[in-house]
């Protein structure tokens, strides 16, 4: 058993609300009633994942985690509640009646036929480490080894841009 | 088990994926409206880039690929989040609402 009051301890508490960050995060993001609610719970969600990939050894991962997600993509879909739902969602209508229980089946038969496998595995080891996995050794294989997906990630984002203007430009005039 | 000393056990971290994956899964089905079920898709996102760092982190021989493959589900993320809110707001101005139901015609 580690003791609480020590380095490791501590770290292992930290983990532990890390882990309750993200259910809370993840519960609120699928049951909030107002879709700004669901936003707010998906960013506490993404900042508890930040917290875990300093964990796995990578604290870039978890600066890009709340750059990109916990900045960047939440503050996209705020306002795109602000300029689709401005007054909050309208009770929808029709509502099939297997639907809360079928998601609820789908979701805990996923949750647990994957946790299973990570449970029922015995996963080998790898024998040697090629290096330490530091930032600039993630940096040199993303110029040599990676570098032509590097580019076409550049090139999707480009298309991305262009794609999102012209959705975004077209049926204005008409409006 | 040592429960302070979970942050060591790849066990956990698959565990805290699957769970992402199943509330993401759920959130898809139940919800009734586009961002909503957007939001619930950067859970799933979300769940394959932990698995991916949790692999990279314990069993990898090369500690680089799990993390260049997490920025790059990010940098996609983040693109296909753009893309979708633009076609959401497309749908809301034709449509005046964001239920997944009101464009269903067209699929012909």
């Amino acid at each position: 058993m580690t003791p609480l009051l020590s380095v490791e301890g501590l770290a292992g508490v930290v983990f532990l609300g890390f882990v309750l960050i993200i259910i809370l995060g993840a519960l609120v993001a699928t049951h909030a009633a107002t879709l700004i609610r669901a936003v707010t719970g998906l960013a506490l969600c993404l900042v508890g994942v930040a917290g875990v990939y300093y964990f796995l050894g990578s604290p870039f991962l978890a600066l890009m985690q709340l750059l990109i997600y916990a900045g960047a993509v939440c503050v996209a879909i705020v306002f795109a509640v602000m300029l689709a739902e401005p007054q909050g969602v309208k009770k929808f209508k029709r509502m099939h009646p297997l639907a809360g229980p079928g998601a609820v089946a789908a979701g805990t038969l996923m949750a647990w036929g994957l946790a299973a496998l990570a449970f029922k595995t015995s996963w080998p080891k790898a024998a040697t480490r090629l290096n330490t996995g530091a930032l600039d050794d993630v940096g040199r294989s993303m110029m040599t080894t990676f570098v032509v997906s590097f580019e076409l990630i550049s090139l999707i984002l480009l298309v991305a841009i262009i794609g999102t203007l012209v959705l975004g430009r077209r049926g204005r005039s008409k409006a | 088990m040592d429960i302070l000393n979970l942050y060591n056990e790849l066990q956990a971290y698959l565990l805290i994926a699957a769970l992402l994956f199943g509330f993401g899964l759920y959130g898809i089905i139940k919800n009734r409206s586009l961002i909503g079920i957007l939001i619930s898709a950067e859970l799933v996102l979300c769940a394959a880039s932990v698995n991916f760092m949790a692999f990279n982190r314990f069993l990898a021989p090369d500690p680089v690929v799990g993390q260049i493959f997490a920025l790059f589900i990010m940098g996609l993320a983040a693109a296909e989040a753009a893309i979708i809110l633009s076609i959401v707001i497309a749908v809301y101005r034709n449509y005046k609402s964001i239920d997944p139901e009101e464009p269903v015609e067209l699929a012909g």
